[in-house]
């Protein structure tokens, strides 16, 4: 009847998993109760979980993503601390436990922060960066959502409820076959990963097709902002990418299901082909996180620098180059595995080639600060933060991209440095940047600068004291994944990177804080101008949180820096155009869709890990059933009147006519 | 905002001799649709490519059991390829009687279609029933392994797209020619042309190499 789930699926044994299970579990009811008695469950429905407005499902995903790197962070801490306390003896966690922390934090902080936390940025700014009203589909896109968080949710189920994959994030077999990986930890990573998955190829799938279908009159495609590049080269790596991650996964679950033999040891099944699949999959996911990172940056860099992003063409070849090249490297992940020298020599030139387009980036931001009149507001200092920390990590990269260099670093602790120097520095202090950034724009107002300063210091600070020391490790011959150790020379480096674990902590506690304290006082920080920082490209043409349509009408663009065009303009004529001709649009109507395939999903994913079939059939025919009613629905969109849009525009165009006057006046 | 309509800079270049072509603004929601499907598709083959490589690396490793050439029947394949190439054309029949509003030969070519398609997944589940009865089973070679993912990830396409053209048939019943219901039949089609396009690679991959060894 339940397959293989009973009691001994909750680990009563293990007090750590256990007691933070039970607290989340009270946190989540306790949240729920507030919700359900304060009367806000009808607004939180309505306006949020069956929203199909991008702007909210690209909050809703950062939010997921900023959930998950608490998870993910508890991980990290307790690995730093286990490696800090495990010289010559077990330390804190037992080894089967200390397997699963590690495969969750990587799979957790990929899967379940960086990329929710990049696709949400995307969502939430790319279609007003354009200057149109949606993404190209909108329920598909909150579909897309639920289906990641559906993953999520999974992925913190094992911590209960059975275990999670001891095998790494990547789950190599032959380790994660079944023979060698009997429990359900394996089947909790696949099942989440290709659910989420699935999420995110509808994220792609949507975020091309509105950046290439969706713009704005006049909008060229070398007049889009660099974020919107950065945003279809990293989506475009989703489409071609993520199907082949599908595809593995579905392979190891077709061995472990059914007896098949793609990675099996016996029977002719080929190891190597998964580190090639996994890796083909894995090398282009690096850039689908650090692209919109650079557009990010490139972003801020513009804005806080008072001009337009230098060499704005050859940025664009840079990222494409890289979104091109990102696909022909993957083999560097396998130097050791026997592929032969000359094999070896042209995967680790391609692998160095990619610093040449990342250099001209890098380049372009020095060259557009220069001379500018830079501002060193929170967004701006993460940039800052973000160029020194990822030329170290891609140095280091460069020299593990070098094969005989690689055979000595390869799955050592240099590596683990290496990685979390370009993710850390690269795709955190993007997000973070673009946190801070687009805050104001998704809430109306400000986040607390001094906080937010803070948060960086702690952070930057703490992330080179927590990694230095894991370079210098791996240089000592210390490999990766130890649980426990026996050589002294590691020990105080391994005590340095917990000392700055505790003060990225403190950056954590931080931002927390900063949230906090600038919801506390948003109206003092309120933003009525719509366009906080002097900004550049159409976001801050509208108003802070923008309305439901973004535009009252379809800007017009006539060149790059599209909204700092129209303020220069504005300025000259004194914003005394004639009063516009408003027209009723057509948006379209909220769907559960996305929240009940989700369910449904979840629902199948649980029953097709733990074996109870009959439950998956229902899953799935629930899951379908809901496509067959959207699909039934009579009216898909609801008409704002003229009049309303109106309304709506006065106010933001009166705050805007200020704003401009008093520009004048400086 | 300067956000009206200005003269000026902003003209097409009808001739395209060159210069700066403004850019229109948001597509209309059936090219929207349209290509955003493409993408899907594309995406959806370059996982089939995943399932070819594995073909590829695994073909030759039969541990022991039976080789491609042992096992393939070229009749039962050539009675499918016919079926599946058919429905295609039954299928655009079927496209253009939606184009001209057209309800009867709507229905006829959705029918025949759906017809083929499951004769074309009878002779499919027939072939595999029959490799498993004589012990031939996905689990005894990676060869197999191979075979019967490449294959049934197809076969599962098809399948998928059966209970589509169901919905369409039913969705034009109760919904008429309505601009959704097109625009779902439009993908519907590209959707079916696409799975007879992977099934000539299969063909051609998994059958013709495979019996000529």
């Amino acid at each position: 009847m339940l397959g293989k789930l009973d009691w001994s699926a909750i680990p009563f044994d293990q007090p750590i998993p256990l007691i933070a299970g039970a607290v989340v579990l009270v946190g989540i009811l306790a949240v729920l109760a507030w919700v359900v008695v304060k009367g806000h469950l009808p607004y939180l429905w309505h306006e949020w979980i069956t929203s199909v407005d991008h702007k909210r499902i690209g909050v809703m995903y950062i939010l997921l993503a900023s959930v998950m790197l608490l998870r993910g962070g508890s991980d990290a801490i307790m690995m730093r601390i286990q490696q800090a306390v495990a010289y010559q003896s077990q330390g804190y966690l037992p080894p089967e436990h200390y397997n699963q922390i590690f495969s969750a934090h990587g799979t957790i902080m990929i899967f379940f922060v960086a990329m929710p936390f990049v696709i949400g940025l995307m969502n939430l700014i790319v279609p007003l960066q354009l200057g149109v009203r949606d993404v190209a589909f909108p329920t598909l896109n909150s579909v897309g959502f639920w289906l990641t968080a559906t993953g999520a949710l999974l992925v913190n189920l094992s911590l209960v409820i059975g275990e999670f994959a001891r095998t790494g994030w990547l789950a190599f077999p032959p380790l994660s076959e079944l023979s060698y990986s009997p429990g359900v930890g394996v089947d909790y990573y696949a099942w989440s990963l290709q659910i989420s998955g699935v999420g995110t190829l509808v994220a792609g799938i949507n975020l091309v097709t509105t950046v290439l279908k969706l713009r704005t009159k006049g909008m060229n495609y070398l007049r889009m902002p660099m974020f919107c590049w950065t945003t279809l080269a990293s989506n475009l790596l989703i489409v071609a990418a993520f199907p082949i991650l599908t595809a593995t996964l579905a392979m190891l679950l077709l061995d472990r299901y059914l007896g098949f033999h793609f990675f099996t040891n016996e029977a002719g099944g080929n190891v190597m082909m998964f580190m090639n699949l996994i890796w083909a999959w894995g090398h282009p996911e690096v850039y689908i996180l650090v692209l919109p990172a650079f557009g990010i940056f490139s972003e801020v860099v513009s804005t806080f620098s008072g001009k337009a992003l230098f060499g704005y063409r050859s940025m664009v070849l840079a990222t494409m180059a890289i979104c091109i090249i990102s696909f022909m490297v993957w083999l560097h992940h396998f130097f050791t595995m026997g592929a032969g020298p000359d094999v070896n020599a042209i995967f680790g030139i391609a692998s160095m080639i990619i610093a040449i387009p990342t250099g001209v980036k890098i380049y372009n931001w020095l060259f557009t600060m220069y001379g500018g009149r830079i501002r060193f507001e929170t967004p701006m200092l993460w940039s800052i933060g973000f160029m020194v920390t990822f030329i170290i990590g891609g140095l280091t990269g460069v020299l593990v991209a070098v094969p005989p260099a690689d055979f000595v670093l390869h799955n050592s602790m240099f590596l683990v440095a290496h990685f979390h120097n370009v993710i850390i520095g690269g795709v955190l202090f993007g997000a973070f940047a673009g946190f801070e950034y687009w805050f104001p724009k998704a809430f109306g107002f400000r986040l607390d600068d001094r906080w937010g300063k803070a948060a960086f210091w702690f952070t930057f600070l703490g992330f080179y004291v927590t990694f230095i020391p894991l370079y210098v490790a791996g240089m000592l011959g210390m490999t990766r994944r130890m649980q426990h150790y026996d050589v002294a020379a590691w020990r105080p480096w391994m005590l340095v990177a917990a000392v700055g674990m505790a003060v990225l902590t403190v950056g954590v506690i931080c931002q927390i804080v900063q949230i906090v304290v600038s919801i506390r006082n948003r109206e003092a920080l309120r933003d009525r101008t719509g366009d906080p920082w002097d900004g550049r490209s159409l976001e801050w043409a509208t108003s802070s949180p923008p309305p439901v349509f973004n535009f009252a009408f379809n800007p017009d663009v006539r060149g790059e820096d599209a909204y700092w065009d129209l303020k220069a303009h504005a300025k000259q004529q004194s914003l005394d155009h004639d009063a516009p001709e408003y027209h009723d649009i057509e948006m379209p109507r909220n769907s559960p869709t996305g929240f009940v395939c989700a369910f449904f999903a979840t629902v199948m994913g649980f029953a097709l890990i733990w074996h109870i079939w009959w439950m998956v059939i229902l899953g799935g025919i629930g899951a379908f059933a809901t496509f067959v009613v959207f699909a039934w629905r009579d009216h898909d969109e609801y008409v704002i009147p003229a009049d309303e849009v109106a309304a709506i525009d006065r106010v933001n165009l009166e705050e805007r006519r200020n704003l401009v006057s008093m520009a004048g006046t400086i | 905002m300067s956000m009206t309509a200005t003269a000026g800079r902003a003209h097409a270049d009808p001739h395209h001799i060159g210069l700066v072509i403004e850019h229109p603004g948001p597509a209309p929601k059936r090219i929207v649709t349209a290509y955003g499907f493409w993408i899907f598709l594309l995406s959806d083959i370059v996982m089939f490519s995943c399932f070819f490589a594995a073909y590829a690396v695994l073909a030759d490793q039969t541990a022991g059991g039976p080789k491609g050439s042992e096992i393939f029947d070229q009749r039962n394949v050539a009675i499918e390829t016919v079926c599946l190439l058919l429905s295609s054309f039954t299928c655009g029949m079927a496209s253009i009687a939606a184009d001209v509003r057209n309800r009867f030969w709507f229905y006829l070519g959705m029918a025949v279609t759906c017809l083929l398609g499951l004769i074309f997944l009878v002779i499919e589940f027939r072939e595999f029933a029959d490799l498993v009865a004589r012990g031939y089973g996905p689990s005894r070679s990676a060869f197999l392994t191979s075979f019967f993912s490449l294959v049934g990830c197809h076969g599962l396409h098809v399948s998928a797209g059966i209970l589509w053209l169901l919905t369409m048939m039913a969705q034009v019943f109760a919904k008429g020619f309505r601009a959704d219901v097109l625009r779902r039949m439009m993908c519907f089609a590209l959707f079916w042309h696409a799975l007879d396009i992977v099934w000539v690679g299969v063909f051609s991959v998994v059958y013709l190499l495979g019996s000529g060894v």
